[in-house]
């Protein structure tokens, strides 16, 4: 596609206003972050109509060199174009979830929020390896600054702890993104995908790709970094934590190892299936215990994103498919869920579940918008969540029956832990004065919650909207890795094909609408 | 426009008008419209269901939108209308309406009456789509829609910790059902490559003898995806294993458990599997166990129903095993049967149910049976329609000329299961039927018989001080939920489940009789109309349609193949020896002797029985210890685990060696390394910058 740069553009806007919002008083950067997102996001809207569904793998491509082999170049196919219209969607709801919880140092507070949507949309739309890497790693920086400023009490340890975890897995993958440029003589991501590397070496890559993604998911046993991050980030950085940064994982297993590493992936799975298992079970115990509301809905999160992964490597269009719609239905809901936590942290300044308690009492609407997205949280069918699970669990089953059944138990565990929690804080009777004088939800936090509620709800009735944009894709993906893709457990033989005469006539009966 | 579009969605847009109205325009809006909603429905659902009857309608498909495709899977939302969709039609829709209607009355003081009838009309939708479902996926949304209405409602009085206890339980009990079914769904969709229901039953018959992997293990097809679906209707339907969610249940209103608890989303489980009939006819193994789980439920809950005092959790006991019975008959194969007690038990049951709330609003919220005692006089339309409930669930007839609903189907499950070749099941079903009538005359006896014993219940204590200090107590609680807060709010709020009595409690003829100058008052007239309407289904019910559900001519007729109707089985349920079919009218009047004796003729025998017989009696009051044994088994260790992982694992082992073991390391480290460098970050970050560009200089040029 050529002649408008939309992808250029949808990254400047947000660059340019960062920069304006660095010398401007603190009200005027909020207009501006505002204006600039909501430009992001009427850009991300023409983007996603003009995206021919079911057209080229690649659309919107840019493509300008910088020097050698290293380019500016920019294109998306439908995982990513979803992934960037997640962003941009979250993003002025994450402005202005900041708009009176952030005091101090608002313009440069601004600034960082807009550095992260570029870089977060330059991850989902570089086509350069090395220009991915950049936008992939430099994210970290804005995220390091939003909570280690902006942040809680124990704002620098949590920091520290996200910056070491993520570094550890990057410079891995940065020696691999080497090798890979050397071998291969591209630096382009699509040429990378079509390059067959010999199955041993692709298994050492997957590994180290596995190292940086598995932390950015994150993947158990590497997930501590999460919670300390979210119960510390102010809510605003808690939104894109989860709704946009932890896609980034998911994001890297679909656009880097599974396509350019089949066969690694197929002889690897089985790592991927039985930490992920460790993890829905594991994560979702913890998250019963927790008395502390972010750090239960980020134990929750680790969760979700154990369902992304194995769908990724179920090696069918079930999995795939689902393991995006997860993607996409966690980022809304558990961004949701985060904001939810700010609100009523904005009016009593804790986050200790006990401290609440009786709220449909006094806030109704407040209770209305969190039960729907504690339903939608636990995949209750009607919501996003529940498409997703269905499908990723779905094709997991195909591989691994075993695996599928104890990913599943992630329902009931999940079901328990969120009603536990919705109960304590919405339920029962008012216990202090405090929590009595706290008012329902404002119509600016109205305005946060109820587009994000919609999306989930059009999701979860009519997720065709964002099942063909993928689709293509998901059958190129499919073709790749055909040539690798594992026998299930189940091979389930054909029957007798006797149709004993009792039968015949239901079956007649049965088959006719 | 199919009128199906109307039934289903009309429930669904009352639903969404009367929660978001909530109470700005006042109570009256939303119940009206719910309710006008609900009425509608029910008289479009009832020409649907007469036009199956007398055999001159065809099955039907209105496809509505599409709704997930990804690969070969492919899902539409759509409306399916056969006759098995037809019965659940009427009976939700029916009970639905009235309990629409009785809540207008029972509710009446709540503050909180729009969401109650928001919560009613969105679980009537959600009902609809389960049972109107073309395809595994739409069931499935149904039944988890029913089971977020269910949970809502259990909870509706959000502020009693034990309704919101109950809830959870509901909840999280139901979804280990449903991860059965989901594992059910997967396992379908690998083996047929669809999820419509016509199709899957279609191929069904023809996968006899084949074979799959499942947990590393091989096992027959059909009974590992029989099973694991059953698993999901065990949990909906409260059978033995996951029924401990249904008595806790009773934390919700009584219009709630009449309609959801008693009529219709408990039956959603009896409905699955004789949707699903074909698919099970492949299986014996399934069957079987199908049978096993509805005959032990049938009895074990009979065993605990006789020795409850508090009247809901008795009448719910008594539906837990009313389901066991529609079970084991579908396990035998007589699937119309099954469908014919799950339509009858529909009326007679929320007759009952509503009686109960009845009775319970005539008493000020008392639902202790032994704080009764000879309220016939007093409530008399009441206690018709009680007494007409009775007969119906105990079966009450004469062989050869006909008799209450009951009669008709109970006794065709116990002759079918016979004629099937399970006489362990049909006299199971006979014992079943000796305790149902025994502690169904045992409620009636002592909430209809004898002596008032209320003067010493403490909330007709409570309702007689209220009366002194102010003219209307209803008043009195309106206002309160003002100024109280939750001490008054609405006296209704004070119903629940029924504490699990104390061994050591009294008995009832221990209670010192005495009105206390108490006067109980008849219900207001739209509780009253419902009680009439169901108290003619109970009567009527069975001999009106039985031809239709049961006998193998018109039955076949009626069905048309939307269940696997087997003929001979039905001609041979004729056949059973005499005693057999007298069996059941047998253990009737037994059960009615026994209660009249115990509860009328000589009051202290229940007591000495219970003394005599201590153990017994106390696993049975305790029921079975089923929720200890979970809690000891399931609830405390998942906490105890989820501490251990989180203080041990996570914070003991992997940060300690992750990052605090390498910040340790580094500190360590950067002691000896200070004594090399400068010490000043932008040193090393310069380095860094170098060494970075070098090596990305060095990957592009070469």
């Amino acid at each position: 596609m050529t002649g408008f740069p939309i992808l250029s553009i949808m990254l400047l806007v947000p660059a340019l206003a960062a920069v304006a919002c660095l010398f401007l008083p603190a009200q005027t950067a909020r207009w501006t972050a505002l204006a600039a997102t909501l430009v992001d996001l009427a850009l991300g809207v023409v983007l996603w109509t003009s995206f021919d569904v079911g057209g080229a793998q690649w659309q919107f491509q840019e493509y300008s060199p910088v020097f050698g082999s290293f380019a500016w170049a920019l294109g998306i196919d439908g995982y990513a174009l979803l992934l960037i219209a997640l962003s941009v969607f979250l993003m002025p709801i994450c402005i202005g979830a900041s708009w009176v919880a952030i005091e101090k140092r608002v313009s440069e507070y601004m600034a960082a929020f807009l550095f992260t949507e570029v870089l977060m949309i330059g991850t989902f739309a570089a086509q350069d390896i090395f220009l991915f890497y950049i936008f992939f790693e430099a994210g970290l920086i804005p995220m390091f600054l939003i909570i280690g400023i902006w942040g809680g009490a124990n704002r620098i340890y949590a920091s520290y702890k996200f910056f070491l975890y993520t570094l550890l897995g990057s410079l891995l993958m940065f020696i691999a993104m080497l090798y890979m440029s050397i071998t291969a003589g591209t630096t382009s991501i699509p040429a990378l995908m079509a390059y067959d590397f010999p199955a041993d070496v692709q298994t050492w890559l997957w590994l180290a790709f596995f190292a940086s993604f598995a932390v950015k998911m994150p993947m158990w046993p590497v997930h501590t970094w999460l919670p300390d991050a979210h119960v510390q980030a102010p809510t605003a950085g808690s939104v894109i934590l989860a709704g946009v940064l932890l896609k980034l994982g998911g994001y890297g297993f679909l656009r880097f190892s599974l396509p350019m590493f089949p066969e690694a992936s197929s002889s690897l799975f089985w790592l991927v299936f039985g930490l992920s298992a460790v993890a829905v079970i594991y994560t979702s115990l913890v998250a019963l215990v927790q008395s502390d509301m972010k750090k239960l809905i980020a134990y929750s999160s680790v969760a979700h994103m154990a369902i992304v992964t194995i769908g990724l490597f179920a090696f069918n269009a079930q999995g795939i498919e689902g393991a995006m719609m997860v993607m996409l239905g966690h980022g809304l809901v558990s961004g949701a869920l985060f904001l939810c936590v700010g609100v009523i942290y904005d009016r009593l300044h804790t986050r200790e579940i006990s401290r609440y308690g009786g709220l449909a009492i006094n806030m109704p609407r407040y209770a209305l918008l969190f039960l729907l997205f504690t339903m939608a949280s636990i995949g209750l069918p009607g919501t996003s969540n529940f498409v997703g699970e269905l499908l990723a669990l779905m094709g997991t089953y195909q591989v691994s029956t075993t695996i599928a059944l104890l990913c599943t138990t992630g329902i009931i565990l999940g079901a328990a832990y969120m009603l536990y929690l919705y109960r304590r804080v919405v339920f029962g009777e008012i216990k202090s004065e405090e929590v009595r004088a706290m008012s329902d939800l404002s119509g600016r936090e109205l305005w946060l919650l109820a587009p994000i509620a919609a999306v989930v709800l059009w999701m979860g009735v009519y997720p065709e909207s964002f099942l063909a944009p993928m689709r293509k894709d998901t059958q190129i993906l499919l073709a790749r890795l055909d040539r690798a893709k594992p026998a299930g457990d189940s091979l389930p033989t054909k029957g007798k094909g006797i149709v004993p005469a009792a039968h015949a006539e239901t079956t007649a009966h049965g088959s006719a609408h | 426009m199919h009128s199906i579009l109307f039934i289903v969605f009309l429930p669904l847009v009352a639903a969404i008008v009367a929660g978001f109205a909530n109470k700005s325009f006042g109570a009256t809006l939303p119940k009206a419209i719910t309710t006008g909603a609900l009425f509608v429905a029910c008289a479009l659902s009832w020409p649907i269901f007469l036009s199956f009857v007398l055999g001159d309608a065809q099955a039907s498909v209105t496809p509505v939108l599409h709704f997930i495709q990804s690969g070969t899977f492919d899902v539409n939302w759509a409306l399916r209308v056969d006759a098995l969709t037809s019965v659940m039609l009427v009976v939700i829709t029916s009970v639905s309406a009235l309990v629409h209607l009785y809540s207008w009355g029972y509710m009446s003081e709540d503050p909180d009456q729009p969401r109650f009838f928001a919560y009613l009309s969105l679980f009537t939708f959600a009902m609809l789509m389960l049972v109107t479902a073309d395809n595994l996926i739409q069931m499935f949304f149904g039944w988890e829609g029913v089971g977020l209405a269910s949970y809502l409602l259990i909870g509706f009085w959000f502020r009693k910790p034990s309704a919101n206890a109950a809830a959870i339980k509901a909840f999280v009990v139901n979804r280990v059902g449903d991860l059965g079914f989901m594992l059910g769904i997967f396992g379908t969709y690998l083996v047929f490559d669809t999820v419509s229901i016509p199709a899957i039953l279609a191929a069904a018959p023809g996968m006899a003898g084949s074979t799959i992997g499942f947990l590393g293990y091989r096992f027959d097809t059909m009974t590992v995806l029989c099973l694991l679906l059953f698993v999901g209707a065990m949990g909906k339907s409260a059978q033995l294993g996951l029924h401990t969610w249904l008595p806790d249940a009773m934390e919700g209103p009584t219009p709630v458990s009449a309609l959801i608890h008693a009529a219709t989303m408990v039956t959603a489980g009896v409905f699955m599997v004789c949707r699903l009939s074909p698919m099970f006819e492949a299986s014996p193994t399934a069957l079987g166990f199908v049978t096993f789980i509805g005959a032990a439920t049938c009895l074990f809950a009979a065993t605990v129903g006789t020795t409850q005092t508090d009247i809901k959790r008795v009448i719910a006991y008594s539906t837990c095993s009313q389901l066991g019975y529609m079970f084991f008959a579908a396990g035998v194969g007589a699937y119309g049967a099954a469908m014919f007690h799950l339509f009858t038990h529909a009326f007679f049951k929320a007759l009952l149910f509503l009686g109960a709330g009845s009775v319970i609003h005539a008493m000020h919220h008392e639902q202790d049976m032994r704080f009764y005692g000879g309220l016939r006089k007093s409530i008399p339309v009441t206690f018709v329609a009680m007494l007409l409930g009775t007969l119906a669930i105990t079966g009450v007839g004469i062989y050869g000329i006909g008799g209450f609903a009951g009669y008709h189907s109970k006794d065709a499950i116990i002759e079918v299961s016979w004629a099937a070749g399970s006489p362990v099941a049909s006299m199971t079903g006979v014992f079943a039927a000796l305790l149902t009538s025994f502690y169904s005359w045992r409620l009636m006896f002592l909430t209809f018989w004898g002596t008032p014993r209320w003067a010493a219940s403490e909330h007709i204590q409570h309702a007689l001080h209220d009366a002194h200090g102010h003219d209307d107590h209803h008043a009195e609680a309106h206002h309160g939920a003002d100024h109280h807060g939750a001490d008054h709010h609405g006296d209704a709020a004070h119903e629940d489940a029924g504490h699990a009595p104390a061994v050591e409690s009294r008995g009832f003829n221990e209670i010192p009789t005495g009105t206390g100058g108490y006067h109980p008052h008849e219900s207001p007239l739209p509780m009253l109309i419902p009680l009439i309407v169901l108290s003619i289904g109970a009567v009527a019910a069975g001999f009106a349609f039985f031809h239709q559900f049961i006998e193998p001519d018109a039955g076949e007729h009626f069905w048309k193949g939307s269940i696997a109707f087997d003929e001979h089985l039905m001609h041979a349920m004729h056949e059973v020896p005499l005693l057999v079919k007298l069996s059941a009218t047998i253990v009737m009047l037994t059960g009615l002797l026994i209660a009249w004796a115990a509860y009328i003729r000589s009051p202290d025998f229940p007591a000495k029985f219970a003394d005599t017989f201590q153990p017994l009696y106390r696993f049975l009051l305790r029921k079975w210890y089923f929720d200890e044994l979970y809690h000891f088994l399931f609830v405390r260790p998942a906490f105890a685990i989820g501490r251990v992982l989180w203080h041990r694992g996570d914070e003991g082992t992997i940060d300690r060696f992750g990052p605090n073991g390498s910040a340790w390391l580094v500190q360590v480290g950067s002691r000896a390394a200070a004594r090399l460098q400068t010490g000043y970050v932008y040193t090393y970050a310069f380095v860094m910058l170098i060494g970075l560009t070098a090596a990305v200089t060095w990957a592009i040029a070469g």
